[in-house]
């Protein structure tokens, strides 16, 4: 008994021991005295039960392609919103009324890299109606709806190597960008890769945005020097009307580009006039040229997307358009392009460089108009720098790559290199305030922090190292996300949290401006689907040759039919079915043995179609995914297969 | 004096419209899951709103109610009826202008406002408790009949009935037929 205790107390010391020498004790000796530990931080975040956030932050996905949408300040996540990858759970991309929406003009593209939400504005503030994405391997733009959270409308790029610096829009969302990260043969042809420099050629494009319903086209493309067009960033008060693109290899190197497109000191931001380019269209001082693009649009009336595809489209030509473009030189291949919310200044992170420059609008303008230029390049004027820079702040950080802005004249950029975020003063460019992040930050939001009135409050960093910020999960790790609180003079560090996928940029917004907007279910009486049925008196199968038509509904707690009979092995059978339902989070789902692609999950009052080929005979069974009721255990049905070239009748019954 | 009583129960006679302008009552349901209730308003000629009685017909299926259809409800088609001839007879009470006129009125009102609240008992009582055999919710002894007025706990659910506008509309022009009664009843004293 004492040899027992003995051990226990041996034990007991051991634990002691073992939690005093915390093996992060070394890496908290960097953290900041004060910060989360000492603040009443978890108070801050907490989002009481049935309490709702303060803000939606819209996080892109990165390579997993999709929009995520989470509650701040809590760090909740509310939604994945499917956009440029297939989503099996909502059957985005595998039922048939979404196929359209991922059609491109290389055909059905299953995945893309999402990288900069963009909130639709109105007078340079963010309204909540829409947020734009863009799709940066197969060049598109994705808008979503906002009442609905659902992606409405993807329109491809044409003529574009992939899609970076966009979708950024102008102050009152008359345009959303798509500059071209890779540069290309314009249009496109089979040609030598050495042959980049002077031929290749990298296409600014303008998509100009119906201020009633969202409805995007390609309204025209500038051509551009073979150069990266990497962000951007429109203006925004007295600089509406202009739109800054940075630029990085100006060498025009086309292999090792991380030694190649790093050796001039300066390259530049492209400052577009894109009032005069509506001037030069209006002048039709355009070329009209072939071209293949596609643009997909999704209707909450027949709860069906159509592919619409296009031949041409408009170039205006910088070297027939004087004053359309000017180069403003920028230290080392700045990344981010910030405005601030004057519209006078202009951010260029410099990520290679050592200090970041400010460029001022009003004396870019100046420079203009007394031509103080440095040469040009292609045709296009380059800026003197000291004429048009305003400010530079000195030794921020290693590897500054972008900015946002509160509402009191300060701005936050993030250091990549030494993770961390930098505030500091517009004007004086003095440095207030450095905080860590967990691990390597990109890119920063602020709610409204790159509109004309940003909303402030809270900053979020996201990260792209992750280490062991979380309980390990493999190899792989959730990238990581920090939460600050900006209110105050220093930063403090709140909260942390996992992201989905890479969020590069993300933008945030008071729910106040969304939530009232919010469609809680579809009227089954506006469904304009051509294979809706409104009650279960109209359900039935029609045969087409080897394509059977089942009209199918669902109700709390049952389809109808749910027994079906008279398909055979060969046929192609499409199941229409109806939510009947008319409340608020009652889907029902789909799911049939043997699919090839994936279940429905069905909103009140949508119609969805799933294809099914039967490859045997058999009695197989459906049943709904979603618990959706007491009896949702019991809504399930049979469908009989019968062999190829059999009489089996063709019926459909419920409860016979 | 004559003349006011007679404006007091034209004025009651057309404010009787008013029931076609409100719900008569309103009925509601609150659950876990229907935080702001699920509400069911009765007219003197519909019920609304149609998405509402449409999920308490569902949920109402689980326990084996029968389905609230309004097109199987006679009352509903002739209860406007009556509506019209009661504000024809009470304009006409006005042009006869007699108090015992008025009170019979008024006696009708209340004669035939007594019965709609029986009526709409008894509704209550066979939707409560003629329950389908088939009903895959069986609770020995449940009824699911709502309270005529007030609260009530039935299974998960909580449910309240009360009057809403339209029964004020009904209430008024008794009010006013009463006034107009001893308007009179004092003018004949003097």
């Amino acid at each position: 008994m004492k040899k027992l205790n003995l051990i226990l107390l041996f034990a007991l010391g051991a634990i002691l021991m073992v939690s005093c020498s915390d093996p992060k004790g070394g890496a908290d000796s960097f953290k900041k005295p004060g910060g989360a530990l000492s603040s009443n931080a978890a108070e801050r975040v907490y989002v009481a039960p049935g309490e709702y956030d303060e803000f939606y932050c819209f996080m892109s996905g990165g390579f997993s392609g999709q929009l995520s949408v989470y509650g701040l300040p809590s760090g909740r996540l509310l939604k994945v919103i499917p956009v440029f990858s297939v989503d099996a759970e909502k059957a985005y991309g595998f039922n048939e009324e979404t196929k359209p929406m991922l059609e491109t003009s290389f055909g059905f593209v299953p995945w893309d890299d999402s990288h900069h939400p963009e909130l639709s504005q109105t007078d340079g503030t963010t309204d909540g109606r829409w947020v734009f994405i863009n799709g940066n391997n197969t060049p598109r733009i994705a808008r979503i709806n906002l009442s609905t959270f659902e992606t409405a409308e993807i329109i491809e790029i044409p003529n574009s190597g992939g899609n970076h610096s966009s979708p950024f829009t102008t102050e009152n969302t008359e345009y959303v960008v798509a500059g071209t990260r890779f540069a290309v043969p314009y249009p496109q042809k089979d040609m030598a890769i050495n042959e980049y420099e002077g031929n290749f050629k990298g296409a600014l494009t303008y998509v100009s945005v119906n201020p009633e319903d969202g409805d995007m086209e390609v309204a025209f493309q500038i051509l551009m020097p073979g150069f990266d067009y990497d962000l951007a960033h429109s203006g925004k008060g007295k600089s509406h009307g202009w739109t800054f693109f940075t630029t990085y290899n100006t060498e025009e190197s086309h292999s090792l580009l991380e030694i190649g497109a790093s050796q001039n000191d300066k390259d530049f931001i492209a400052a577009v006039n894109w009032k005069k380019a509506e001037e030069y269209m209006a002048a039709g001082n355009f070329k009209e040229i072939p071209a293949n693009y596609v643009n997909n649009e999704y209707s909450d009336e027949t709860h069906t997307a159509t592919t619409k595809r296009n031949k041409t489209v408009k170039v205006l030509d910088p070297a027939d358009c004087p004053g359309l473009v000017y180069f403003i030189p920028t230290p080392k291949s700045p990344h981010g392009v910030d405005v601030d919310p004057t519209g006078e200044y202009i951010v260029g992170n410099g990520k290679l460089s050592a200090d970041m420059s400010i460029h001022s609008f009003t004396k870019m303008l100046n420079a203009i108009d007394n031509k103080l230029y440095d040469g040009e390049a292609y045709g296009i004027p380059i800026l003197k720098y000291d004429e048009v820079l305003a400010g530079i702040v000195k030794d921020p950080g290693l590897g500054p790559l972008h900015t946002e802005f509160d509402a009191f004249g300060n701005a936050y950029t993030t250091f990549f290199i030494s993770s961390e975020v930098v505030k500091w003063k517009v004007g004086t460019w003095e440095i207030l305030d450095r905080i860590p992040t967990y691990y390597s930050v990109g890119h920063l939001v602020i709610p409204g922090g790159d509109s004309k009135n940003p909303d402030g409050k809270y900053l979020v960093a996201m990260n792209k190292i992750t280490k062991d910020r979380y309980l390990p999960t493999g190899p792989e790790m959730d990238h990581s996300a920090q939460l600050y609180d900006i209110t105050g003079d220093k930063m403090e560090l709140l909260l942390d949290f996992p992201t989905i996928g890479e969020p590069h940029y993300a933008q945030a917004i008071p729910a106040s401006r969304v939530v009232p907007n919010n469609v809680k279910f579809f009227k089954l009486a506006d469904n304009n689907h051509p294979y809706k049925v409104t009650n279960e008196n109209e359900t039935r199968m029609e045969r087409e040759g080897n394509t059977v038509h089942v009209y199918m509904t669902t109700i709390r707690s049952h389809f109808s039919p749910d027994n079906l009979q008279g398909i055979k092995v060969g046929d192609v059978v499409y199941f229409h079915v109806t939510n009947l339902e008319q409340d608020w989070d009652v889907p029902h789902g789909f799911a049939v043995m043997g699919a090839l692609n994936s279940e429905l999950l069905i909103m009140p009052g949508q119609t969805e179609t799933l294809r099914w080929e039967p490859k045997i005979e058999g009695v197989f069974p459906f049943y709904c995914t979603d618990f959706c009721s007491a009896l949702h255990q019991e809504m399930q049905g049979y469908i009989r297969v019968s062999a190829k070239g059999s009489n089996t009748e063709m019926k459909w019954s419920l409860n016979e | 004096m004559s003349s006011k009583s007679r404006i007091t129960m034209i004025a009651g006679a057309i404010l009787l419209f008013g029931v076609f302008l409100f719900p008569i009552w309103r009925i509601t349901l609150f659950a876990p899951q229907y935080p702001s209730g699920l509400s069911m308003d009765i007219w003197v000629d519909k019920i609304t709103d149609e998405n509402a009685m449409k999920n308490i017909n569902i949920l109402n299926h689980y326990v084996g109610m029968k389905m609230i259809e309004p097109d199987s409800i006679p009352e509903l088609t002739y209860f406007p009826i009556v509506i019209y001839v009661l504000i024809g007879l009470g304009l006409l009470a006005a042009v006869i202008d007699r108090k015992k006129v008025y009170l019979s009125f008024v006696v009708l009102m209340i004669l035939l406002g007594i019965l709609g609240v029986y009526d709409f008992y008894l509704w209550e009582y066979d939707y409560g408790h003629d329950l389908s055999e088939m009903a895959p919710i069986k609770v020995p002894g449940q009824a699911y009949q709502p309270p005529l007025l007030g609260g009530k706990w039935l299974l998960n659910f909580y449910a309240t009935s009360y009057p809403h506008w339209g029964s004020l509309f009904f209430a008024l022009p008794m009010l006013f037929g009463s006034l107009a009664f001893f308007m009179k009843k004092s003018a004949a004293k003097k």
